[in-house]
């Protein structure tokens, strides 16, 4: 069958039309076989041109559209529009992207023509072979899944549940509040960190809408946008949360000390049977049965003899429970770990006693935290005379992470001014490669620093040593720097070393992308749909993110995401029904001869083999469009929607209009 | 037009990451080799190895594949899908006498613009000292007698 097709060659103002002859190519067009018409238009996203399609559709009955402009990535949304606008199915419509691929690229008037003609081509070619689409219904389960309870996953989970939708949130920890929990102050404004925090998490603690999973971990997720089944392992704290109170009494009494080397970050201790932090929510304690005498020796039951509720509340018998949980959408806010810092051997952290990490400072100024927010040095009680803080530790560093880690330049501001509250006569320097303030607030507090004094000095440090070589040195640290202002080698001797450790993302990130079948990046952040304009999507349908499981990020910024993901979610759940692009890929049944190849390549899981008549099927809520299945079929039973074999050779034959040897092709 | 040679490349890039790549060199007026003629796949791991054999047989001098880096790949892990068909015919394509260069895969993110038109120009001009691409010669051979003589050269070659 003869179709009619449009072709519009786009000028784009200049952008296209400077390198491109587009007339000539516009002329070019209407010559070939089966274009009803062809125009060139100064701008073909302009509403004018948009109307150029829709009245040639009307009034010249075409049956396809061709647009050559620029890439499909940035109007082919626009240009489908105008189709259904006129009358026309949008998948009958094809882009030939001359801009991006072509003009921006090449000075040369001649080979950009030609590239054009054979781009513009390739699209005549393949939109002949177009067939009409229609998206895909879905409908939304209203619950949500978040993973994480930080402050990315709190300000999602709170988000959505003011809204009035379910939302179950899970937390690995025995409570949530996340890094946020363990701050002393946040950077610019020096608000006390559990002062905004704490009253967020309690809300979400009581929250009608939220269940609230903590010292649990999601084990498996199948479905699709809309239709999720989650397993989540919740595992055993040997406290029983319906009689528990939260008294504490059992904490008080439990006779073993730990070292806490998660909450604490290893600076201070913590009983066996315990809650992370005083305000922790649940307020429900957790047994550690690694260190729990009970569970090593059988002996002690001090918790559960002291328990004062009725039921008592220890229960040692206690098991994992799998629960399973349905649910439309999922938003991942699973944090950032922190580089080891042992790994920089020549910052001598664990080996030289008084070098720390930004943590456990943290954890030190923290006026509930082990040394009750006095700056002391290892001893726990000598407080420092100079402190060294070095940024940069594993970022901006091609032998461990190439990238900023973001939030390093202001907490180490932060602390240089800590330390000026609680030690006035100790002198800080700040070793920076950059000071880095790009927002609100950030670059004011930077200059409030230098006006209290703090030293900067600008050089990558090179090694923290205690050899000293003069006697003013003895017993210090002694920081070796370059200043790069003065062009300098300098030796400083302090007292204490803080070293900022790049942001990571989390040891397992990449089984957890793995678990949630959306991508990550070399450095194992989760990979967004578009990093500018769909930075919470990713590339699977009812997977958002959220925080600094997507790149280094503040508390701003982290909460700016989760409410980011919530919004999104919860337009999707107000609709009720989406709307899911076509493509993707389709079985017949009768071509199938059952190999089962494609069921193994499927990174979604959406293909499944049906026993008794031996074929394959794809699930299409599950499909993902990615075609690898159909490029895998032997027996070509599966076809791509939208990227089908005839379609994409139609491609290469037009792309290759003018080098042709149809003569050597069979068939 | 100058005298030289100038090859014709097929280029099937993958939508999320090559794709863009390519959209990205185009944006920051990264001028390049405007000999490889893009076509755009969802994921490079659509991409048929009859995809390949038509481009070369139609007239194409070289086909480029590119995709997101192992491990980057939108659909979790269809690039290493199509890292390891890429092996099986590029061996195919030696077989038949096609060189190497004529057959490449690269890995290009969405904000390597100038990693895929480094690579676009590299190929450019390693195709174009081969020179034109005689499929009707190297693979059908005369009076159809396959590219057998040629492929016991290019292993002697190699063992050589």
């Amino acid at each position: 069958m003869s179709e009619k097709v449009g072709v519009y060659i786009c000028h784009c103002g200049s952008n296209i039309a400077k390198t491109v002859r587009v007339e000539e190519v516009s002329k070019w067009a209407g010559e070939q076989d089966q274009v009803a018409v062809a125009r060139d238009y100064k701008f073909m996203c302009s509403s004018l041109g948009q109307e150029l399609i829709e009245d040639d559709i009307k009034e010249k009955g075409l049956t396809r559209v061709v647009v050559a402009s620029c890439s499909p990535h940035m109007h082919e949304k626009t240009f489908r529009a105008a189709c259904v606008k006129g009358g026309l199915n949008p998948f009958l419509f094809e882009m030939a992207n001359i801009r991006e691929h072509d003009s921006w690229t090449t000075d040369d008037t001649e080979a950009a023509t030609q590239k054009a003609k054979a781009l513009v081509m390739a699209a005549i070619d393949r939109v002949i072979h177009h067939s009409p689409l229609e998206p895909i219904p879905v409908d939304i389960n209203s619950n949500t899944l978040v993973v994480g309870g930080g402050i990315a996953g709190i300000s999602a989970a709170l988000e959505l549940a003011d809204a009035g939708y379910h939302v179950y949130l899970v937390e690995r920890e025995p409570s949530i509040g996340g890094h946020m929990a363990q701050l002393d102050k946040t950077f610019p404004t020096l608000d006390c960190s559990a002062c905004i925090l704490t009253p967020k998490m309690v809300d979400v603690g009581q929250h009608p809408n939220i269940t609230l999973l903590t010292w649990s971990e999601v084990e498996k997720v199948d479905g699709y946008l809309g239709n999720f089944t989650v397993n989540v392992r919740k595992k055993a704290r040997y406290v029983d949360e319906r009689y528990c109170t939260g008294c504490g009494i059992c904490i008080e009494k439990c006779p073993f000390k730990v070292v806490d080397n998660v909450f604490e970050a290893g600076l201070g201790v913590r009983k066996v049977i315990y809650r992370p932090f005083p305000q922790a929510v649940p307020k429900y304690p957790v047994i550690d049965v690694e260190n729990c005498v009970y569970f090593k020796r059988g002996k002690c039951k001090a918790c559960q003899i002291f328990c004062p509720t009725e039921p008592n509340s220890i229960d040692f018998e206690q098991q994992d429970e799998i629960l399973q949980i349905q649910v439309g959408n999922i938003i991942l806010a699973t944090g950032f770990d922190l580089f080891d810092v042992s790994q920089i051997p020549q910052y001598g952290y664990g080996r030289l006693a008084n070098v720390f990490t930004s943590l456990e400072f943290e954890r030190m100024v923290n006026a509930s935290g082990p040394t009750e927010g006095k700056v002391v040095l290892r001893d726990m009680q000598t407080p420092p005379k100079s402190v060294a803080i070095v940024h940069c530790v594993g970022s901006r560093d091609k032998n461990y992470h190439e990238y900023c880690s973001n939030v390093c330049c202001m907490y180490s501001l932060k602390f240089a001014h800590l330390i000026h509250e609680r030690l006035p006569e100790t002198e800080v320097f700040n070793c920076y490669i950059d000071i880095r303030t790009p927002s609100k607030g950030y670059e004011e507090f930077y200059h409030r620093l230098m006006d209290e004094g703090t030293h900067f000095i600008r050089g990558k440090v090179a090694d923290v040593t205690d050899a000293a070589r003069t006697t003013e040195e003895e017993g210090k640290l002694i920081v070796q720097v370059e200043d790069t202002l003065i062009n300098k080698q300098r030796r400083i001797p302090v007292d204490m070393v803080i070293l900022s450790p790049a942001i990571e993302a989390r040891q397992d990130s990449r089984e957890v992308s793995q678990q949630f079948r959306m991508g990550c990046d070399f450095d194992g952040f989760f990979t967004e749909r578009h990093p500018k304009l769909d930075p919470v999507a990713t590339m699977t349908e009812g997977i958002l993110i959220a925080g600094a499981c997507q790149g280094p990020k503040d508390v701003p910024a982290s909460v700016t995401q989760g409410a980011a993901a919530a919004a999104r979610v919860g337009g999707l759940i107000s609709r009720g029904t989406v709307m899911m692009e076509p493509i993707r890929a389709s079985i017949d049944a009768d071509a199938c001869s059952g190999c089962r190849i494609c069921n193994e390549l499927c990174p979604y899981n959406a293909i499944i083999f049906h026993e008794d008549k031996k074929v394959s099927e794809v699930i299409t809520a599950l499909c993902q469009g990615c075609g690898t299945c159909v490029a895998a079929c032997p027996s070509a039973a599966i076809t791509g929607a939208h990227f089908t074999n005839d379609q994409v050779m139609s491609e290469i034959e037009g792309i290759l209009w003018d080098v042709r040897k149809p003569e050597l092709v069979p068939g | 037009m100058s005298e030289q040679f100038e090859p014709v490349i097929v280029g099937f890039l993958c939508n999320w990451c090559s794709y863009r790549a390519a959209d990205l060199a185009g944006t920051s007026r990264i001028h390049y080799a405007p000999n490889m003629r893009p076509i755009r796949v969802m994921c490079s791991g659509r991409v048929d190895p009859q995809f390949v054999l038509k481009a070369l047989r139609e007239g194409a001098d070289g086909v480029m594949i590119a995709g997101c880096h192992p491990g980057e790949c939108h659909y979790v892990e269809g690039n290493i899908k199509t890292l390891r068909r890429y092996h099986l015919l590029k061996n195919l394509l030696r077989q038949w006498g096609i060189e190497d260069e004529r057959f490449q895969l690269v890995w290009a993110s969405a904000s390597e613009g100038i990693v895929l038109a480094e690579a676009v120009n590299r190929m450019t001009e390693q195709v174009r000292a081969l020179g034109p691409l005689d499929w009707k010669d190297t693979v059908i051979g005369i009076n159809g007698r396959g590219s057998f003589s040629k492929v016991e050269t290019a292993s002697l070659v190699e063992e050589g």
